[in-house]
């Protein structure tokens, strides 16, 4: 493997955000589009290159040693194995993607090098999480994305709620981020180092049960739960939809939310040790999941529909890392990647036909408009609702399947969940796509299919999700699990680790037809029932207001916002202003007093200089003797 | 910082006790100082200061030749090249002062204050 090729993948982008971030209004128009894009599809090719030559083993490479403070020593060094190649393919395609559709969606924005340059240096720091061979350099990523999610959904930074919304998600990453740290100084203490390979092997020696594992496990925990929207910190990420779509397709959906479930199965072998905290992990994220999806049934909004999904795919996945069942998380994020950034950037392309249209009770009847748009967003509900032969099928299935070897009960929620998530997507494609239209004419007139930059992605994300699936094909179905096959080296030292953790015996066949038998069945019955209410009866959601009963409740997303607002934001409100008050008392008046103090002395004391000479000189041989007297006085009077 | 091996001081120079000269620099530059502190002539101020000088002068003379260092002499000459220049300088001013103010008190010279 060439490694000097390794510094350009995340360099690339960087050069891309200098170019673009301190050129801003100087590059031209037409060449910032293709500086940005250029520079993700430079890192996608050297991904695809480094991708082509491994090996098989894990490589790390030390570009310089960055902090040595006694014998911890903290190197700036990438790991290249299987994990970290997989996100970097999705990071850097999907990425580069979403870049060559920027340059259509964004072409009538202003500030259009600025978005630009913020994407790279996303792509920038997204690359170094995943790059990075320690929890440090990880540490800079993720606070590094955090960061360019703040700076993007608050793009638009003239609207006052656009910004609060920024505020919002980068206060919850905070709080995320906190026990994340806390989980890396422990690391630290525990380790007495930071490089993954060195953690786990030490790690392998504990006992199953570790009390710092599990500390360490829950504190890293608390972390991708602020950063992939997990319960309780996941109130950021619909409100995050205020960024233009294109960032809600690649940081909201595709790369940054996933960061939490890469740092987990990155972490396998210490969860492999921490079976309490896997469990926690499992149930937190079942219940994420349920809930968003059963937020998302109600909501008419079109990327917050997507983005309550987003949560709620999350959930499975974490869902999915509760079982140890690490590489089907996994695949579920590659695959949750095609179809959930073809899904906003399908919406994107509505919102832009649609004149900043979002709300799916002004739209309908969009399929013959919008043919392209309307294919690949079809092909994208097909597959995140789980029906066969799509890329989600075969991912959610094998999460659900993991989930019933480990817990009957979880799995019958998982499929309740799965059932939700079909029917709020086909209510939202028959909303938007069929029947009449329902905007205003003026909007009617301008209706028009994306230009190419935008259509390009769709298609070639929509292929993706058609054939996303097929990599990892499960045995009962003719297929090798090729995926699960290539990431079996990553859970080595986890399966030595904590072997009982991975005995979950063999399901026979039969069991698994069911099994999915089951959940095509429940999808397609969501789907049909989708069909009755919004095709046959022509149902249109209820104006806001109009809700009644338990829909008000979940409408209003449980009241979640308006807790969280009383419990936690009011009162540090509150105690801010106290503070604030008591503060501006004491310093204000403190300062206030010493100036007004000078000045009274200053005042009394100018009357002395009278402008007599005499008397100057008197003062002067005054001051002159008593100065004498001062220091020889002792002399003089022995 | 004295001459380790000095050479012995001339007899004629102690006949007077090295005692009379400060007591006569001291007493001169007290004159002085009542001088400037008293007279509001500013002539009188300004030779009242020379005054003071000199007794400055005097002292350092006698202390140098009863330490058979010359240094001070050669301070003295500083002292009186510069007390001539600031003679110039001072006589000027006053002339100056003379004929706007047809006055040479230096109670009219009180606009220096606050």
């Amino acid at each position: 493997m060439n490694t000097s090729l390794l510094i350009l993948i995340p360099l690339l982008p960087l050069l891309g955000f200098l170019i673009n971030g301190i050129g801003f209004r100087h590059v031209p128009k037409s060449l910032v589009g293709v500086i940005g894009s250029a520079a993700a599809l430079g890192a996608f090719g050297i991904s695809l290159y480094i991708w082509s030559s491994f090996e098989g083993q894990a490589v790390v490479v030390s570009l310089f040693d960055w902090i040595t403070v006694g014998p911890l020593n903290i190197a700036f060094s990438f790991q290249i194995d299987q994990l970290s190649l997989l996100m970097l393919l999705v990071v850097t395609g999907v990425g580069s993607l979403i870049h060559i559709y920027s340059i259509g969606y964004m072409s009538h924005d202003a500030a259009f090098g600025k978005f630009f340059a913020f994407l790279n240096l996303f792509l920038f720091f997204m690359l170094l999480l995943v790059m990075g061979s320690n929890y440090v350099i990880m540490f800079i990523g993720w606070e590094g994305v955090g960061l360019c999610s703040y700076l993007l959904i608050g793009f638009w930074n003239k609207v006052t709620n656009y910004n609060n919304a920024a505020r919002k998600a980068f206060i919850m990453n905070r709080i995320g981020d906190l026990g994340f740290l806390l989980g890396i100084f422990l690391i630290i203490q525990t380790f007495g180092t930071v490089e993954y390979l060195q953690v786990f092997d030490q790690a392998a020696g504990m006992s199953v049960g570790n009390a710092t594992l599990g500390a360490i496990t829950l504190l890293l925990f608390v972390g991708a739960m602020g950063k992939s929207a997990q319960i309780p910190l996941y109130t950021w990420l619909p409100d995050a939809m205020a960024g233009p779509t294109p960032v809600s397709a690649l940081i909201h959906a595709a790369t940054m939310v996933t960061a939490g479930i890469y740092m987990v199965v990155r972490s396998n072998v210490l969860y492999a040790l921490a079976p309490d905290t896997l469990e926690i992990v499992g149930i937190l994220g079942l219940a994420t999941a349920l809930m968003a999806a059963s937020i998302g049934l109600f909501q008419n909004d079109i990327k917050k529909v997507l983005a309550y999904s987003t949560v709620s795919q999350l959930g499975y996945m974490f869902m999915a890392l509760g079982v140890a069942a690490y590489s089907s998380a996994m695949f579920h994020v590659i695959t949750h990647a095609f179809f959930k950034a073809l899904l906003f950037l399908g919406a994107g392309s509505v919102i832009h036909a649609m004149s900043n249209e979002q709300d799916i009770r002004n739209m309908g009847g969009l399929r013959k408009k919008l043919p392209v748009t309307f294919l690949t967003f079809l092909i994208a509900t097909i597959a995140i609702s789980g029906i066969p032969p799509f890329a989600g099928f075969f991912s959610k299935d094998e999460i659900l399947a993991h989930v019933y070897q480990h817990n009957k009960l979880m799995w019958v929620l998982g499929v309740a969940g799965s059932i939700m998530t079909s029917f709020y997507m086909f209510r939202l494609l028959f909303l938007t796509f069929f029947g009449d239209f329902r905007g205003t004419p003026a909007q009617a007139n301008h209706l028009h299919e994306s230009p190419a930059s935008m259509t390009l992605p769709l298609v070639v994300l929509a292929v993706l999700s058609v054939i996303g699936g097929f990599m990892n094909v499960p045995h009962v179905l003719g297929g090798h699990s090729a995926l699960a096959t290539f990431m079996e080296p990553l859970f080595e030292g986890a399966k030595r680790a904590n072997p009982a953790l991975f005995e979950r015996g063999h399901l026979d066949h039969s069991t698994e037809y069911m099994l999915m038998g089951v959940s095509v069945v429940a999808a397609l019955i969501a789907m049909g029932a989708a069909y009755v209410l919004f095709i046959s009866k022509k149902a249109i959601p209820a104006a806001d207001g109009q809700e009644s009963g338990l829909q008000k409740v979940i409408y209003n997303k449980y009241y979640v916002d308006e807790l969280y607002e009383a419990v936690f934001v009011n009162p540090m409100r509150k105690l801010s202003d106290a503070l604030y008050s008591f503060g501006e008392f004491i310093v204000d008046g403190g300062a206030k007093s010493a100036g007004a103090l000078v000045k009274f002395s200053a005042g009394q004391l100018r009357q002395i200089q009278t402008g007599e000479t005499s008397f100057y000189v008197f003062a002067m041989v005054v001051g002159i003797t008593a100065l004498l007297l001062w220091n020889f006085g002792s002399i003089l009077f022995k | 910082m004295f001459p380790q091996n000095a050479p012995p001081i001339p007899q004629v120079i102690q006949l007077i006790p090295l005692q009379s000269y400060l007591w006569l620099s001291t007493a001169l530059f007290v004159i002085g100082i009542v001088g400037v502190l008293t007279r509001r002539n500013a002539i009188v101020v300004f030779m009242s200061i020379e005054l003071m000088l000199n007794a400055v002068n005097l002292l350092l003379v006698a202390f140098s030749s009863y330490r058979s260092d010359p240094a001070g002499q050669v301070f003295v000459f500083f002292i009186m090249a510069v007390a001539a220049a600031e003679v110039a300088v001072g006589l000027a001013i006053i002339v100056m002062i003379y004929r706007n103010s047809r006055s040479i008190d230096i109670g009219f010279l009180n606009k220096l204050k606050w």
